[in-house]
């Protein structure tokens, strides 16, 4: 009983908070930045698939707009994921 | 670090590159910038070999060169520019080629290592794009109608403006560098950081050989995860170029 509360004192003790809040902040930073991306790419490739399947001839166009609309959409994910590097390696 | 009995190098010898030459000073050279010259080089050879006996129907490297260059004129300058672009896509296909080859470093052996995955690069391309597009608006446009054309949206009430004006000048004049820089940055680090962990956990197994048995999966992902960074590498290429040709295009006439 001694040996537990004096080794959970040591460890509380020998916590450091601005490191765990960083650890933590980290995978909170990326998990949450993933959420809105992944609603919006989703629905930017479901209306590209509908509207090549309403008129094939503009295939082209809606592709080439698909994949600018994709790129925007995955740009806010990829800052969270730098933002993790960040809080990771050097926070 | 050690995880399940296999131990990882730290990340940080990832971000930290040996200096080749010059160390200490402001000149470092080290790995990545023989990896942007490289880049630069093979696209100004690759374009003067294509040239250098031009033919009126092309054969060999000159088709080749000669469709890549019809790709960027047709779906990145004129479907947004319009003709009067087509005096910016000389810089446009350099731009495009070197950052393609620069992210496609990322799958070659014993190289393996995407130059734009390091914001030094990224950030000095996203500089020369915005200072590019505002002083072809200037330019074009004189100096408090360029600003009054991309500050202020037409047919917007008076007292709106308020609100919008700010929203506006942050969207357009400081957040666009920013996304240009950490979008090309943060794509290609992923993709390396995915690269080597499963390199390393397949490398790790087959070093193990209890674990052989785990081995094709982290191998068959190592694959997979190749052929899908060779696609990242060539849209962000595409992103980058065709989002400054949008920017450009905004900048030369709010008109059309």
């Amino acid at each position: 009983m001694h040996n537990v509360v004096a080794t959970v004192i040591a460890a509380a003790s020998s916590v450091n908070l601005r490191k765990g809040l960083a650890e933590l902040g980290s995978g909170l930073a990326y998990g949450l930045a993933a959420l809105g991306p992944g609603i919006g790419i989703g629905i930017i490739f479901g209306q590209a698939v509908s509207a090549i399947a309403r008129q094939p001839e503009t295939a082209g166009a809606v592709r080439s707009l698909a994949f600018i609309g994709f790129a925007l959409a995955e740009a806010l994910a990829l800052i969270g994921f730098v933002v993790f590097v960040l809080l990771k390696y050097t926070g | 670090m050690m995880l399940a009995g296999i131990s990882f190098p730290p990340i940080a010898e990832v971000l930290n590159w040996r200096p080749i030459a010059f160390a200490g000073t402001p000149y470092m050279f080290n790995k990545i910038a023989v990896l942007t010259l490289a880049s630069a080089a093979i696209t100004l050879v690759l374009f003067w070999l294509a040239g250098r006996r031009a033919e009126l129907v092309p054969h060999g490297l000159q088709n080749l060169v000669e469709s890549a260059v019809e790709f960027v004129r047709n779906t990145i300058v004129l479907d947004v520019m319009g003709p009067e672009g087509l005096a910016w896509l000389p810089w446009l296909v350099g731009l495009f080629f070197f950052i393609l080859f620069n992210n496609l470093f990322e799958v070659v052996p014993f190289i393996q290592m995407p130059a734009t995955a390091r914001t030094s690069v990224t950030i000095p391309l996203a500089v020369i794009s915005y200072v590019t597009f505002i002083a072809v608006g200037i330019r074009r446009q004189g100096f408090v109608h360029y600003f009054r054309s991309a500050l202020v949206p037409r047919g917007v009430p008076a007292v709106l403006l308020i609100l919008l004006v700010p929203i506006e000048l942050l969207s357009t004049f400081i957040v666009r560098p920013f996304a240009l820089a950490i979008r090309l940055f943060g794509n290609m680090l992923a993709g390396h950081l995915l690269l080597i962990t499963f390199a390393v956990i397949s490398e790790a197994l087959f070093v193990k050989s209890i674990a052989l048995v785990a081995l094709p999966l982290p191998a068959a992902m190592l694959v997979v995860v190749t052929g899908y960074e060779i696609f990242v590498g060539f849209l962000q290429a595409f992103i980058f170029t065709i989002l400054t040709a949008v920017y450009i295009g905004e900048a030369m006439g709010a008109e059309h």
